[in-house]
């Protein structure tokens, strides 16, 4: 690669982002699309626990990422990345670091965790001086190159990084320890002179892998910055490597220099800065002490932190004056798309939606049921019945009513191993399907033959009803059309072998709801069917379908077109569906809790009856 | 790489024989108690013949001294040193040592001078807590010890050990151990004193043990000044100790279980107890220093180096004994700790009232990813519970931040200000950080 030694990054970098941080993740990327940046600056994430791809916005386009589990894979895939961002937490930032530096590829780190113990950092400082890699942090949100290659989260919001132009290079190489002061100087710089070159913080713990020091001699080599930004702390003696290199001349271009932590000398000793290394043992490391051997150096130091911004808008002009820095037409500011959630919050977009739910809402503290809450379901003692009311028909139903749902659900619940839905849900159990697919096995066998005549049923006798039909009328019409009047026969129930689950629902309803006028239509009918027939009586289904537009007629929750619309969009299937799951779930885990085996139906029970050859040969006609 | 040269290293004598008790964040003092319990369980690991007994006893307010002597039954049978154990030296200077004494005498010394009031170095402070181990009558006193910096660990040895190490500091031997080198290669004995004699072996070995403890053990300080050899072997008598507390999560068992405690005369008040415990069950950072109770500048500032900056700022106009408190919010607290944070610094600057008024900097940098507008909505709420007191207390407002949500955060702010009866002034990004300091001090001196 033919990058200086000087450059850490520029436009074509390319980096590994340890951790799977998503928002950091896209952070970067949004930093290099407004930069205009031909590729994305990460070549793929590190995540210890998974390897795969992650989906990120490039622009307004989605892209995909490698994510590989260790860094030595993500190393070997993609030599040309020589950047790691390690987001490791403090326990696993040394050796993943160390194992980064290991990587022949990859020169930089940038180690964001707060805490690592100070003997592992500078074991890894000086692993990193001996390679001659560069270490920024540990405690640090790491730093940028304008317009080229951000790490991680630095420099804030995308907002923040237009104000501040960091877009595009200006003439400032800064430096600092502190993480959070970062932006501050960013902004102070970009409104006192062309902006920032590159910028990096350090970190404040009291041995960082990097020291101001070694970045302000990068950014003396580099000719593209002009002038160079500081600040510093109290405690420590980095400041003091740094006028020496003054005093040397190794440090030729102008120097704007400020430490903080005046204010120690009038606190108790007691008082520790936000920063580990914010210490001074000696009046040497107090921030007196320090700014007067800057100024003494030939720095340029402000009389307090106050005036930092004055002192380099004078440096930037001396420069200016001398010819050594020219003035650049500003490029158009970028825009970059606001993340929807972003802009939702705001009131700045809106959009149609493409589904709408109106039973339920999960989306505050607690989950709704037609608007209640679930705790109020529970406190109300609702039942399954209230809560069949809420999410179906969106209606607290009076107590007659849940209870009598919750009477048919109970009366469906099971009707034997025998009947075709348990029989293929028992077949598909057997066959050692899992439960959710033998139990689909067996409600897919639900339909106009078997537990699927309520509909049907509460419909015709309905319709019938309404357009006045006579029970002879309606069951002669029914003859005519060729149609087995729906909700009436049953297999073996008879007039002399009633079914008993009829009786216990034609009882509750007699005994509850205000009025039962359509069973009594549909016990007419059914004395004409009887009589034709002992097995032609109001099966079950019928007899549930019906009862149920008696009880929405009657109980005053229902208008006539609600009625009409839960007959019209099959609401009432649905009761046997869910009470006959029950039966089927106990068929499917009894199977299995016996251990049974695959079922064959038996040879000696089916008639084979095959075609003759004659049957199957195609007739030509020549 | 550019270091300071090895001989402007050892010249910072002041730094090691400094008391080294200070509260720092990453290195803190541990009670010589703790320090010499460690040494006694840990160093044979690293050396096989270190066979000092560990005979420690620690005195804290609430012991009880029957119990101790059934743990302890060497107290009765031992002769006894005595001495404070709260992370101050020179403590024979300042008479708090009893030595050669037997368990009844202890007993008096300790009901003497538990809780009474000393000054140690310009701090007042209370005594708590007190060492108590056996007595070792002795001639020769050595001086050992190891810090660290930036590329490696400084071992020193000195056999003028004791209170006159400093005056003879030209007699100790420095040790430089390569952080990633360390200290296998390296010529101990050749450079210990000939007058050590048979000793040197001894010695070396026991340096070279100490290390390997130090290194291991996530020490970042230690100090056995002097220890002695009593019928043979080797006995530390005095040891100071620091260690990382980032170590932590890998030392929790070889540390014994100890806590370290807080500098000597440092008891935090009321209110400053109750940031430093909100503190310890967030994530985010709340600091508080109260500093003068009575003062008219009152800070409310997010982050730590911008804390600093605003510090630095009231000093350098000239108003630091008007500072009322140091501290920061930092690491994105939620609504709630940061109307706790400023509910308590409100209930303080409303105490005292000032003919002159008093002024409240709610000032920060540009965050990187603490939301403002969250955190400002938990500031508003304490401003308006507190809205009668601050108008009663005549206090003026100035706020500066930038950041995520910084608009609607500013905006809050500024709304609050048009109800609250109280002036707020607020500033953005556009303004400098440090600007409000001015504007509102020269307001205040009116």
């Amino acid at each position: 690669m033919s990058r200086k030694e000087y450059v850490l990054f520029d436009k074509d970098t390319k980096a590994f982002v340890y951790g799977y941080q998503t928002n950091a993740i896209q952070r970067m990327l949004d930093f290099d699309y407004i930069c205009k940046r031909v590729t994305p600056s990460i070549s793929a994430i590190i995540n210890p626990s998974r390897a795969g791809i992650h989906k990120a916005f490039w622009g307004t386009k989605e892209i995909i990422l490698p994510m590989y589990k260790s860094i030595s894979m993500a190393a070997k895939a993609y030599p040309e990345a020589d950047v790691m961002v390690n987001f490791a937490s403090h326990r696993s930032a040394f050796e993943t670091t160390m194992e980064a530096l290991a990587e022949k590829t990859i020169r930089t780190v940038a180690v964001i965790a707060e805490g690592v113990p100070e003997r592992q950092s500078r074991i890894m400082s000086a692993t990193a001086r001996k390679l001659n890699k560069i270490i920024i942090g540990p405690a640090t949100v790491g730093g940028m190159a304008a317009g080229a290659f951000r790490i991680g989260n630095t420099a804030g919001t995308i907002e923040n990084i237009i104000a501040s132009k960091l877009y595009r290079p200006g003439c400032v190489g800064f430096v600092s320890k502190s993480g959070g002061m970062l932006n501050e100087a960013f902004n102070i710089i970009s409104r006192n002179s062309d902006g920032i070159y590159e910028g990096v913080a350090i970190g404040g713990d009291r041995y960082p892998g990097s020291t101001m020091l070694d970045h302000i001699l990068r950014y003396e080599q580099n000719p593209a910055i002009k002038m160079i930004a500081c600040l510093g702390e109290l405690g420590g003696e980095d400041e003091y490597r740094i006028i020496q290199a003054l005093k040397e001349g190794k440090i030729t271009k102008p120097l704007v220099a400020w430490v903080t932590g005046t204010c120690s000398p009038v606190l108790p000793a007691s008082v520790q800065f936000g920063h580990a290394g914010a210490k001074a043992d000696t009046h040497k490391e107090t921030a007196q002490a320090k700014n007067d051997a800057f100024r003494e150096a030939g720095a340029y130091v402000p009389t307090s932190f106050d005036g930092y911004g004055d002192t380099v808008q004078s440096v930037y002009e001396m420069l200016l004056t001398k010819g050594a820095v020219l003035r650049f037409e500003e490029p158009e500011a970028p825009r970059i798309p606001a993340d929807y959630s972003k802009a939702i919050a705001s009131g700045d977009i809106r959009k149609p939606t493409t589904f709408i739910c109106t039973v339920s809402d999960d989306s505050g503290d607690e989950v709704l049921y037609a608007g209640k809450r679930l705790s109020d379901v529970l406190s109300q003692k609702m039942g399954i019945g209230g809560v069949v009311g809420l999410l179906w028909f969106k209606k607290e139903l009076p107590d007659y009513a849940s209870h009598f749902i919750e009477l048919v659900l109970q009366i469906v619940a099971d009707h034997g191993p025998a009947v075709s839905g348990a029989h293929n849900a028992i077949v598909a159990s057997c066959a050692g399907k899992d439960l959710i697919s033998s139990l689909c096995s067996g409600l897919l066998t639900i339909g106009p033959r078997f537990g699927g005549a309520i509909d049907d049923a509460a419909r015709e006798f309905k319709l019938a009803r309404e357009m006045g039909l006579a029970p002879e009328q309606f069951v002669n019409d029914m003859k005519k059309k060729g149609i087995n009047i729906p909700g009436i026969g049953h297999k073996i129930k008879s007039v002399k072998n009633p079914d008993k689950r009829v009786q216990l629902l034609i009882n509750y309803a007699r005994a509850n709801f205000p009025s039962t006028e359509l069973l009594n239509y549909a016990l007419q009918v059914e004395e004409l069917t009887t009589a034709k027939k002992g097995n032609l009586i109001l099966n079950v289904d019928g007899c549930i379908g019906i009862l149920f537009i008696d009880l929405m007629s009657s109980c005053g929750a229902f208008t006539k077109s609600e009625i009409d619309e839960v007959v019209r969009l099959g609401y009432l299937n649905g009761l046997f569906a869910l009470g006959r799951s029950i039966g089927l779930i106990g068929h499917i885990l009894d199977q299995k809790r016996l251990g049974s085996r695959l079922y064959r139906h038996p040879a000696d029970d089916i008639a084979y009856m095959m075609p003759s050859e004659e049957e199957i040969q195609c007739k030509r006609r020549d | 790489m550019l270091t300071t040269s090895a001989l402007e290293r050892f010249v910072n004598k002041k730094n090691i024989r400094a008391a080294k008790v200070v509260l720092d964040m990453a290195q803190r003092g541990i009670r010589e108690y703790d320090a010499k319990r460690m040494l006694a369980r840990y160093l044979p690991e690293y050396l096989n013949d270190f066979s000092y007994n560990g005979n420690l006893a620690l005195v804290g307010p609430d012991t009880d001294l029957e119990d101790l002597v059934s743990s302890n039954p060497w107290l009765k049978t031992s002769r006894l040193v005595v001495k404070p154990d709260q992370l101050f030296g020179k403590r024979g200077k300042h008479g708090l040592v009893l030595l050669d004494s037997d368990w009844d005498k202890a007993k008096k010394y300790l009901k003497e001078n538990m809780g009474s009031e000393v000054v140690v170095g310009g701090i007042t402070g209370r005594l708590s807590h007190f060492l108590i181990e056996s007595f070792i009558p002795h001639e020769e006193e050595f001086y050992v010890a190891i810090s660290s910096d930036y590329d490696g660990d400084n071992i020193f040895f000195s056999t003028k050990g004791g209170v006159s190490v400093e005056e003879n500091w030209d007699k100790v031997v420095p040790l430089h151990i390569d952080i990633l080198a360390g200290i296998e290669d390296i010529d101990i004995k050749s450079r210990l004193p000939e007058s050590l004699g048979e000793k040197r072996t001894v010695v070396e070995n026991f340096i070279r043990a100490l290390w390997q403890f130090y290194k291991e053990m996530g020490f970042t300080y230690l100090e056995i000044n002097p220890f002695t050899f009593y019928s043979g072997a080797i006995v530390p008598l005095d040891m100071v100790a620091k260690l990382d507390d980032a170590e932590e999560y890998w030392q929790r068992k070889r540390w014994l279980d100890l806590a370290f405690p807080e500098p000597f005369g440092r008891s935090l008040s009321k209110e400053e107890f109750f940031i430093k415990d909100l503190d310890s069950k967030t994530g985010a950072s709340l600091k508080l220093t109260i500093l003068n109770p009575e003062g008219r500048v009152w800070t409310m500032v997010a982050g730590g180096g911008a804390s600093v900056i605003y510090a630095d700022t009231i000093c350098d106009l000239g108003f630091a004994k008007e500072m009322a408190n140091y501290g920061e919010y930092s690491g994105d607290p939620n609504t709630e700790e940061t109307y706790y944070y400023t509910r308590t610094i409100l209930d303080l600057m409303t105490r005292h009232k000032n003919p002159s008024g008093k002024v409240l900097l709610i000032g920060g940098a540009i965050a990187n990813f603490t939301d403002v507008a969250k955190t400002f909505k938990g500031v508003t709420m304490a401003l308006e519970e507190y809205k009668g007191k601050l108008q009663e207390t005549d206090v003026k407002i100035y706020v500066r931040r930038g950041g995520p949500n910084y608009e609607q955060g500013l905006r809050l702010m500024r709304d609050l200000g048009r109800k609250l009866g109280v002036p707020i002034e607020v500033h953005g990004p556009e303004t400098h950080m440090t600007r409000i300091v001015p504007l509102a001090l020269e307001g205040a001196s009116q």
